[in-house]
């Protein structure tokens, strides 16, 4: 198995991401440089989290025209799994590889913290061995978070069960006062129709040790190594 | 006269192309929540200002380009509004472009 991290100019937590995948995990792993657009024998695709193009114009909306990016979606029109971690999740949105667009926080401030996420869907290669509901204490670090769909996608987000977290009080209640940023539905992350794509605010690579306090986020990279492990056994 | 004829259609291309000047609104969707056009107005009404029913913050950008006529520059801004420079998810858009 290999494992790709993309770097944007002005990514910023793609070391985070593939110390996780190589050096905690044990896996085979390297930067992908966003010129690059050859992404033969990759299995898994990090976009990390960072402020690519100094978030000109709107966050994402620059890096998603990188020569990589035409490959990252055709790679994940395959079947490539594609885990899009703050600004990586801002990016798959301006790519249209998953739906919406990202507001500034209500409260305007950028928001560094610890929260709480639910996990709504454990079905998918990235929380399938999450229990359903279970609660994952993970930072989050972004000035917009603020997930926005229109009412007619959010219907078929929640048909599908493309709402895999949701921000949540400390015993899994989804709450107005639970929402840092004001997003949506306290939507924390979702996933395409077909789950191989995710996006997450919270930075799961900041917490995958328990040196770093805590390792909530590490089950998020180990369901993605089961779940690709099952499937080329 | 081959020739000439090719360098007169060079000229003429030339010539054709006109400046254009363009400028770009873009504003977040009325139905779309804008907090920080929120947090203007309730600074605003804190400063004295009354009578505000509403402000909605939004981006300016100006920009020049060359094209043969004025339909085919607001065309090509109307792409560049569509692909790159809006998100049409939560943003809307206008413009006006004339010969600079």
């Amino acid at each position: 198995m290999k494992f790709g991290v993309v770097q944007f100019l002005g990514s910023n937590c793609d070391m985070d991401c593939l110390h996780v995948l190589k050096d905690v995990l044990g896996q085979d792993g390297r930067y992908i440089w966003h010129k690059e657009t050859d992404l033969k024998g990759f299995d898994l695709i990090v976009l990390p989290g960072g402020f690519s193009y100094g978030d000109y114009l709107r966050t994402g909306a620059i890096a998603r025209f990188s020569p990589v990016m035409d490959s990252i979606i055709k790679f994940a029109n395959n079947g490539g799994l594609v885990i899009g971690i703050c600004n990586g999740f801002q990016i798959l949105l301006e790519s249209g590889l998953l739906p919406g667009a990202m507001m500034r926080n209500t409260n305007l401030h950028f928001i560094c913290k610890f929260v709480n996420i639910k996990v709504e869907n454990n079905k998918t290669p990235f929380t399938g061995k999450c229990k359903k509901g279970q609660v994952l204490n993970i930072p989050i670090a972004h000035n917009e978070g603020n997930y926005f769909v229109d009412e007619k996608t959010l219907k078929e987000l929640k048909k599908n069960g493309q709402i895999v977290f949701q921000y949540c009080t400390e015993d899994g209640k989804v709450t107005k006062e639970a929402n840092p940023n004001g997003a949506l539905e306290n939507i924390a992350g979702i996933s395409n129709k077909a789950g191989n794509v995710l996006g997450m605010m919270p930075h799961p690579e900041r917490c995958s040790e328990k040196i770093l306090s805590r390792d909530d986020g590490k089950i998020i990279f180990e369901s993605a190594i089961d779940w690709l492990r099952s499937k080329h056994g | 006269m081959f020739i000439i004829n090719v360098k007169y259609s060079m000229f003429l291309k030339k010539e054709g192309d006109i400046m254009f000047e363009a400028k770009i609104y873009v504003s977040i969707k009325k139905t779309v929540a804008d907090p920080q056009g929120k947090t203007v107005k309730h600074a605003l009404e804190s400063m004295g200002f009354k009578g505000l029913e509403e402000v909605r913050m939004g981006k300016f950008i100006e920009l020049k380009l060359k094209e043969k006529d004025k339909a085919k520059a607001e065309a090509e801004v109307s792409d560049m509004c569509k692909k790159l420079l809006v998100n049409q998810i939560i943003e809307d858009y206008s413009f006006d472009i004339k010969e600079a």
